[in-house]
């Protein structure tokens, strides 16, 4: 195991970050609040509370987790995407690194900078609303798991894209539609049975859901299917990037 | 001793059908500095590229310091410093990150000293904070092989290394490489200038379509395919070649005020003696004479020529 390497790769992404501090990390803080400003307090105040819970306090799991995927997707798929953009990936495929440590660098950097944002929102949360966490340590869980399988998906995306325009389809025409419909901003019960079945498909509702069961012990599915159903997100893309790494997938031809 | 590069019947067919490489058999001497040329899209990246370990070889095998590539790619790629062909940066970073990063990613734990000594001998020192964006085309250039130096390569490939380089920058370059083979390290270079195989390599081999032409020590492919040519500028203007000098290989020029004489350099008698005799019985007179070695460029574009 090259530690070397993958301490290199995942500090080089790490310094991007400290480099870009303003989109990294401000942008997203000022996104979520005016979503606490919109939905939490002008249209939330119209709302009493959601099973039990105050819309505030309410939203916030969703809204961390979108802020979660987009970002672990978004530095997934830069990551590796940029050297292949430059050229600069020659250094990497012909360096004495397994593809298992260049994923652990890239992935690593890209899961820790989404909880970073992760926490810095939950924080940010914690002042418009009452936060109360009920199991902490299954909320640890979910969002770790959470922040590694998208960040993986984001490696996917990142080694399949050619253009920029592909990079930015799915966290742009994806993501959003799955995370709005996935019951971030409401409990899925409030939809007509139809609609309440048609969203059992959309994997976010799974994430919302488990996420916020940690928080206040309501959940739109048992919070066990919820974590089984990341764990096969987590090994659909493993397994597509066990396939991408043998066959040398857009990266060694 | 055993060829620290060993490349056997390697044949790369890329997705698109291309055959870039058919059959190539090549071993690479430690310690010697061998020069490939050959034109555009010949197959020497595609050499290179394998033998790092950028691309898969589709067939054949290549071992270096006696370990497969694509098996035992650890030991393989340690031994490997690569400088490609295209100024690949990242733009912003500094040059130090840059160069400090490609150290950690050979697996090499991190040796301030080392850096700034390459960074020295390759004039760099000065830039170490800047942002590569901020460099010129020359100065990023230094920064790949520094990159490429940073992990104490035992082997370094030079991919086009001095295309689009100032003539100053050239010859540091050169002072660097001769640094790098006075302590033992491999050298393999691919180049359009010719004139620079003939000055530093020790051996010369010739790829075009995917094959190696012919791989020898300069000095001998330059006994072997070099011409000498005579010009004689004569002090009358002839006309016709007399009957009796047609023994000779004469060609006479347009204006007829010079002749010209191709001759083996390693004849053993040597027809140029025999020639100036036959000239002075037939009263031919000449008032200047002088003579060419054919260069490692008349060779080479003969050899292209032909198989072209």
């Amino acid at each position: 195991m090259n530690f070397e390497a993958v301490k290199s790769i995942y500090m080089f992404e790490m310094a991007r970050m400290r480099r870009t501090l303003l989109q990294s990390v401000i942008s997203p803080v000022i996104t979520t609040s005016l979503y606490f400003i919109v939905f939490g307090t002008a249209i939330g105040s119209r709302i009493q509370s959601v099973e039990g819970v105050s819309y505030g306090a309410f939203i916030t799991p969703g809204l961390i987790m979108l802020t979660l995927l987009t970002q672990c997707i978004g530095n997934g798929s830069i990551g590796i995407y940029f050297p292949k953009f430059t050229g600069t990936i020659y250094e990497i495929l012909s360096a004495p690194v397994a593809m298992t440590e260049i994923l652990l660098g890239y992935v690593g950097a890209a899961a820790s900078k989404g909880l970073i944002i992760g926490v810095i929102i939950l924080i940010t949360a914690s002042f418009f609303v009452d936060i109360r966490i009920a199991h902490p340590f299954m909320m640890v869980v979910f969002l770790v798991l959470t922040a590694v399988t998208f960040s993986l998906f984001g490696f996917i995306i990142g080694v399949w894209a050619k253009s920029f325009e592909q990079l930015n389809l799915v966290p742009m025409l994806i993501v959003p539609p799955l995370t709005f419909l996935g019951g971030s901003f409401y409990s899925i019960n409030m939809l007509p049975p139809f609609w309440q079945a048609v969203s059992h498909f959309n994997p976010v509702l799974y994430l919302v859901s488990g996420f916020r069961w940690s928080f206040y012990e309501i959940a739109d599915v048992n919070p066990l299917i919820s974590l089984g159903m990341i764990g096969l997100f987590l090994v659909i893309c493993l397994s597509v990037i066990g396939w991408m790494f043998k066959t040398g997938y857009r990266l060694r031809s | 001793m055993a060829p620290i590069v060993s490349v056997q019947k390697l044949t790369k067919t890329y997705g698109n059908g291309f055959e870039a490489l058919k059959g190539v058999d090549l071993d690479i001497e430690e310690g010697e500095i061998l020069a490939l040329l050959g034109p555009n899209g010949a197959g020497k990246t595609t050499l290179i590229s394998i033998i790092c370990g950028i691309v898969n070889p589709s067939s054949g095998s290549v071992l270096v310091g006696g370990h497969d590539v694509v098996k035992d790619f650890r030991q393989t790629r340690s031994l490997i410093g690569l400088v490609p062909q295209e100024l690949t940066t990242d733009q912003f970073e500094t040059v130090w990150n840059t160069v400090s990063f490609s150290r950690g990613v050979y697996g090499k734990k991190p040796d301030p000293a080392l850096i700034e000594s390459v960074l020295k001998d390759l004039s760099l020192w000065s830039k170490k904070d800047n942002m590569i964006r901020e460099l010129s085309g020359g100065m990023k250039r230094r920064v790949l092989i520094a990159k490429a130096l940073s992990h104490e390569p035992k082997i370094l490939f030079l991919d086009e290394p001095t295309a689009g380089v100032d003539v100053n920058l050239r010859r540091e370059m050169w002072q660097v490489v001769e640094k790098l083979r006075a302590n033992g390290v491999t050298i393999i270079l691919t180049t359009h200038y010719i004139e620079e195989a003939e000055e530093i390599a020790d051996r010369v081999g010739v790829i075009n379509g995917g094959q190696l032409l012919l791989i020898e020590k300069k000095t001998a492919l330059m006994k072997k395919l070099g011409r000498k040519q005579l010009r004689l500028e004569l002090s009358e203007p002839l006309t016709a070649l007399p009957a009796s000098l047609s023994a000779y290989d004469l060609t006479l020029s347009q204006d007829g005020m010079a002749l010209l004489h191709d001759y083996q350099s390693e004849d053993g008698q040597g027809s140029v003696v025999p020639l100036l005799a036959a000239l002075a019985q037939e009263n031919i007179h000449f008032r200047d004479l002088s003579t060419r070695q054919s260069s490692l460029e008349d060779i080479f574009v003969a050899l292209v020529g032909d198989k072209a």
